[in-house]
């Protein structure tokens, strides 16, 4: 059920990009998350991973059933999830980014955290009040998938030799994939403009900040700009999220409507 | 850059509410304080189960030796007058 007065309550297609985005983003990344259960370097830590995979699909759900309803074509939170194609999906390429090694995971974690911090918080204030009330919601869980990431990029930047090198190494490989992250596009000025949206400028500003912050205390080099063309967020995406969703979707495709 | 120790054990403790103790829940694997407590998060409040988390280094903890049960523990067996069971509890007082 959508309240008015909402903004945009005419431009539902702009909205209900913008909503996807944001779904998108925390589905792909708990899915990535999720892989390392049974894996991670030690039990804490497939727990912690898994914690936080859960939070970010508690978030994607939220967020994917409200799209759904903005569109009101009847899809939820299931159909938008697992019967959607690779080019209608909306996560910044980053997300998508395989596993790696934990230092790849740890980095790709700590660059969406420290962004959805700044995102999330800024998104309360919202005229949207069901996007406000979700990131009021999931601001808490990310301060704390913030706190986790970016004590893991301190400890292995500042770590062994090793340690330090497979970080920057991650570092270096990521990178490219910020350049989304700090662009911001048409759909983003115009939501800003319409008062969902918080000012991109100002997250980007405050991110930034957060990484330099971590990466000089972890002894980190931080790159100095991005470039890079491919836009997830608008639907163009690596090949690394087609393997994703073939793994994801494929439940759900195999056995459509089936429940626990 | 310095080189790290292998990770050490810490024993957890967990405040169920305010106004209770923290007791003793398990233990976890950390290369640190500051990990020790978001592994104690990640693992033992999973269920809402906290609202204060101590860490403790295990090997921070002095314990008495089981060798030395009897010099500690024997010589209270025969002294039953410690225990407040001499008294007479009038009846009116009803919450003691």
């Amino acid at each position: 059920m959508i309240a008015e007065p909402r903004a945009l309550a005419a431009d539902k297609t702009a909205l209900f990009e913008y909503v996807l985005r944001l779904a998108d983003t925390s589905l792909v990344l708990a899915q990535r998350l999720g892989a390392w259960v049974g894996h991670a370097p030690a039990i804490e830590e497939d727990l912690g991973l898994a914690n936080t995979a859960l939070d970010l699909l508690g978030q994607a759900r939220l967020l994917l059933a409200y799209a759904g309803e903005i569109e009101g074509a009847g899809r939820n939170e299931d159909v938008l999830a697992f019967l959607r194609e690779e080019g209608e999906f909306r996560n910044i390429a980053l997300a998508e980014q395989p596993n790696g090694d934990f230092a790849d995971t740890i980095v790709r974690q700590f660059l969406i955290d420290a962004y959805q911090v700044e995102l999330y918080d800024r998104l309360q204030g919202s005229v949207d009040t069901q996007l406000a009330a979700i990131a009021a919601k999931a601001v808490k869980e990310t301060r704390y998938h913030l706190r986790y990431s970016r004590g893991w990029v301190v400890r292995l930047g500042d770590g062994t030799s090793e340690s330090h090198a497979r970080m920057q190494g991650a570092i270096d490989r990521l990178w490219k994939y910020t350049a989304e992250l700090v662009t911001a596009d048409e759909l983003d000025s115009r939501l800003h403009a319409a008062g969902v949206a918080p000012d991109h400028e100002a997250v980007v500003t405050a991110w930034r900040t957060r990484a330099r912050e971590a990466f000089s205390e972890a002894t980190l080099d931080m790159p100095a700009g991005a470039s890079y063309a491919w836009f997830g967020k608008q639907g163009r995406h690596t090949e690394s999220l087609g393997q994703l969703l073939a793994e994801m979707q494929y439940l759900y495709r195999g056995h459509p409507g089936a429940a626990w | 850059m310095s080189e790290r120790k292998d990770w050490e054990l810490y024993e957890i403790f967990v405040r169920a509410r305010g106004g209770l103790d923290h007791k003793h829940v398990g233990s976890v694997h950390a290369a640190g304080a500051e990990m020790a407590l978001e592994h104690a998060r990640d693992l033992y409040t999973r269920r809402l189960e906290g609202v204060s988390i101590w860490v403790v280094r295990s090997a921070d903890i002095v314990a008495s030796d089981p060798t030395d049960s009897d010099p500690f523990f024997e010589p209270a067996r025969d002294k039953i007058y410690r225990h407040p069971t001499f008294y007479n509890i009038p009846d009116e007082v009803e919450t003691l």
